[in-house]
């Protein structure tokens, strides 16, 4: 079975680019596929110039490339500041270090200023469990933002968060990542966030990319509504 | 040519022993997801009581061929009273506990066992020949072998057979795929998935029992071969693939092979030619020879 | 720097009585509390790879690894000094486990703890074996230690103020290592390795590495023991030794420094007791006190004295989750 098929897809430094399909599109296939979950059976990777094409997700968050879950994956009986500061850790390359103390500036500064950002700030000495789930997204996002890298890929950021959330998630979000001036790309299912968000949008179907541009002209293609939402 | 058939057949008849000795582990293990270690327990208590029976046979006089009889019901009283009795009362409060906590459950079951049974039959051996050496001996190749020895590879073939079987082609091995499968959809569907653990427990248990009961005769039973029982067990399944019937009989055999080799040409590596073979496998095909290839992440 | 406040006030005043009352204490009590010191670094080892949902069954391999690292030395050398041969302990230790790590740090949860199993009983196979070399089943004589020169025996005032220092050492090392980025992903591993592996951090580093430790643990656990007992066996590989190492982890509780040395001093003191009055139901005791504590008391000892400490004080101070 082939899940993505002949993409040509580049990515500008700083950009913002959602990806939409209908399910079993794929969408996700491509995520794993650059996050090197999966490995292609032909073509190749490149990220920042280099080639990523047989680098597994370790290698890949080394070289700056970091990804947030569908479903949150987080340390659940850690607090959420503690999983915070061992992304910190894993940045500076010190995850091995095994006398000096986890909790400890620049660190500590650094992660409280993130949790903040995040809107997570009044969370950060409870446990991971207590976060509801707009929280726990957010939570898992800050995570892979922690590894300060080049280029994020989310999946599907806003799921499992409330209607009303969802906008608030995606403002906090959008802010921080402008802010890092980091290379972003989502899926989303909703059509709201990616047309409000994304400057750019890749429409997937059976695992081609079928369209390309900016989100209000191409999400306005026929074709485009059919392949997505399976009516015009 | 003298030496390889000498070779061969120890390894055979350890394969019997062998697939006896692990085949209750790994039907414990491929249905419930708990590796029992309480098993070299049950199996020594299958052992005991067997060897314990039989042996008052010989003394109250009657008629020695009771004695497999005896074997036998040794091992069904253990099987059949342990079985439901550890599960119900024990196993059952930790399902969806930690992996760690099930083995140390089912490790302190073992602890207890072991001790219970020196408390019991004492430090002394136990031993009986006489189902043993009744059976005769025939010359095969210029060797002389006991009967016993090839009735027991019979007896590990049939039963292997009959536990395939049970799981292949019976209603109630249907059930226990469709547990294996998905417990919590099982359930759903009304399946009885309790009693379905306490049947696939009791069956590893009698399956144990038995295994120690009859290869009893060819071994003097001694106190705190428990352990070595669990580990062997264990080395064998993990060889062949947890969970797998075939694959226990699959590593039977390659362990009995490497161990009769050993003995025979390296004589001081014999036990560890069985954990340097587990080693060895476990390095090359983590999930064993026949194991299904449980995904991984990462 | 460590945050003393932070120590459990229990922890000081133990401390403190480990220090002060022992020579006002009789001979033999002496004796369990030297040997509960050894118990104790054997358990951490254990116990710090609990922490990250590890469980062995068979550390006895680096306590039997530092014990006949002394007993070779005495044996060929002559040498019974605790500044060259806790060191060499150690060392025995982290390089047994440096080798049989790599095989380890691939698996998890059954494997992990059957295959450490396996190895510690092929340890324990080859010293019974080699008895030109280990001694067989008589084991190797190790006599008295020196401390730079000084002779201690194993049930001396000198001895067990030693084994204390070392068990402050071994504290120190372990409140650093779990306090730290390696000790935090430590625990990590047990909630989420497929995280740490998105981190850039590879969890068989983290395996390995945490295993390092605890072998290490074990061989100067190994050192110590020898000289308080003055004799090794093959029995000190063998699985009852590995099974006794997790019980006292599993009875004081694993959660940090504390449960496994109220766990050891337990353990200690119930053996004394019950090697004097049902020598033969000494493993069955160990297993009904371990059905106990995982049905009723997953906490072990220290959950319960937190509890109490908590209920006297008025107040919920949360204790260590793991």
């Amino acid at each position: 079975m082939i899940a993505a098929d002949d993409l040509n897809i580049e990515v500008a430094n700083g950009e913002l680019v959602g990806i939409v399909g209908a399910n079993g599109s794929g969408k996700t296939t491509f995520l794993n596929l650059i996050t090197g979950y999966l490995r292609p059976e032909s073509g190749r990777i490149l990220v920042m110039g280099q080639d990523t094409t047989d680098l597994a997700p370790r290698e890949l968050a080394k070289r700056g490339v970091a990804r947030s879950f569908q479903i949150p994956q987080l340390y659940t009986n850690m607090t959420v500041l503690e999983g915070v500061l061992l992304s910190l850790a894993a940045s500076s390359g010190e995850s091995s270090n095994f006398w000096r103390p986890l909790h400890r500036d620049p660190w500590q500064a650094e992660a409280w200023e993130m949790l903040d950002r995040f809107g997570l700030e009044p969370y950060a000495n409870r446990p991971v469990s207590e976060l509801p789930e707009g929280g726990r997204k957010l939570l898992d996002i800050a995570l892979s933002f922690a590894l300060k890298p080049t280029l994020l890929v989310m999946d599907e950021p806003t799921s499992g968060v409330s209607i009303e959330d969802k906008f608030q998630v995606m403002d906090t979000l959008v802010g921080v990542l402008r802010e890092g001036d980091i290379t972003t790309i989502f899926v989303e299912h909703d059509m709201d966030v990616v047309q409000r968000y994304g400057k750019r949008v890749l429409v997937f179907d059976t695992g081609r990319v079928v369209a390309d541009g900016e989100p209000e002209s191409v999400l306005a293609q026929p074709e485009v509504r059919r392949a997505v939402l399976g009516h015009e | 040519m003298n030496l390889l058939t000498i070779i061969f057949f120890d390894a055979i008849n350890y394969a019997a022993t062998l697939f006896l000795l692990s085949v209750g582990l790994t039907v414990v293990f491929g249905v419930m997801r708990i590796l029992n270690v309480s098993h070299g327990g049950i199996y020594a208590l299958g052992a005991y009581m067997g060897t314990w029976l039989a042996l008052w046979v010989l003394e109250v006089d009657l008629p020695p061929v009771l004695t497999y009889l005896m074997l036998l019901l040794g091992a069904l009283i253990v099987g059949f009273l342990l079985g439901p009795i550890i599960e119900r009362l024990l196993l059952r409060r930790i399902y969806g506990s930690d992996m760690h906590i099930q083995l140390l459950l089912t490790f302190s079951i073992l602890l207890i066992l072991d001790d219970g049974m020196k408390l019991i039959w004492g430090m002394e051996p136990l031993f009986i020949s006489e189902p043993y050496s009744m059976l005769g001996r025939f010359k095969v190749g210029g060797i002389i072998y006991p009967w016993y020895d090839f009735v027991l590879v019979g007896v590990a073939v049939v039963f292997g057979a009959a536990l395939v079987w049970m799981v292949r082609a019976t209603r109630f091995g249907k059930l226990v795929i469709a547990v294996i499968a998905d417990r919590e959809v099982s359930q759903a569907i009304g399946i009885n998935v309790n009693l379905i653990f306490t049947v696939a427990f009791t069956v590893g248990a009698l399956a144990a029992a038995l295994g120690g009961a009859f290869v009893a005769p060819k071994i003097a039973v001694v106190p705190q071969f428990a352990l070595e029982v669990v580990v062997l067990a264990f080395a064998v399944i993990a060889i062949g693939g947890m969970g797998s019937i075939e694959g226990a009989a699959i590593g039977a055999i390659v362990v009995s092979f490497a161990r009769a080799l050993a003995i025979h040409l390296a004589p001081e590596v014999e036990l560890m030619a069985v954990y340097l073979i587990m080693i060895l496998v476990l390095v090359v095909r983590p999930q064993g020879l026949f194991g299904e290839v449980e995904l991984r992440r990462i | 720097m460590m945050n003393w406040r932070a120590l459990p006030r229990a922890g000081v005043a133990a401390a403190a009585l480990l220090i002060v009352v022992p020579p006002f204490l009789p001979g033999w009590i002496l004796f369990v509390l030297t040997k509960a010191m050894f118990m104790f670094i054997a358990v951490m080892g254990v116990s710090v790879l609990l922490r990250g949902g590890l469980l062995t069954f068979g550390h006895a391999l680096y306590y039997a690894t530092g014990a006949y690292a002394v007993g070779f030395c005495v044996k060929w050398l002559g040498v019974r000094e605790l500044i060259f041969l806790i060191p060499l302990g150690a060392l025995a230790g982290f390089i047994m486990a440096a080798l049989v790590g790599v095989v380890m740090a691939r698996y998890r949860e059954v494997f992990f703890a059957m295959l450490n199993l396996a190895f510690s009983m092929m340890l324990f196979g080859a010293l019974l074996k080699l008895y030109w070399v280990t001694g067989g089943t008589d084991g190797l004589a190790i006599g008295t230690a020196t401390l730079a020169g000084i002779r201690l025996t194993g049930d001396s005032f000198g001895y067990y103020y030693f084994s204390l220092a070392m068990v402050g050492i071994v504290t120190l090392v372990v409140y650093r290592f779990m306090a730290s980025p390696a000790g935090y992903f430590l625990r990590a591993m047990y909630d989420n390795e497929i995280r740490i592996e998105y981190s850039g951090v590879a969890v068989r580093q983290v395996v390995y590495r945490t295993y390092l430790l605890a072998g290490t643990l074990g061989g100067v656990a190994g050192v110590l023991a020898a000289f308080t007992i003055g004799h090794i066996v093959p029995e000190d590989a063998f699985w009852i030794q590995s099974g006794e190492f997790v019980f006292v982890a599993l009875l004081g509780g694993f959660g940090g420094v504390p449960g496994p040395m109220l766990g050891a001093l337990v353990f200690e003191f119930l053996q004394t007791y019950a090697s004097k009055y049902f020598p033969l139901a000494w493993q069955m005791m160990m297993g009904i006190i371990m059905l106990l504590i995982i049905l009723f008391q997953p906490g072990g000892l220290w959950a319960i004295y937190q509890r109490i400490e908590a209920r006297l004080t008025g107040k919920d101070r949360g204790g260590d989750h793991h």
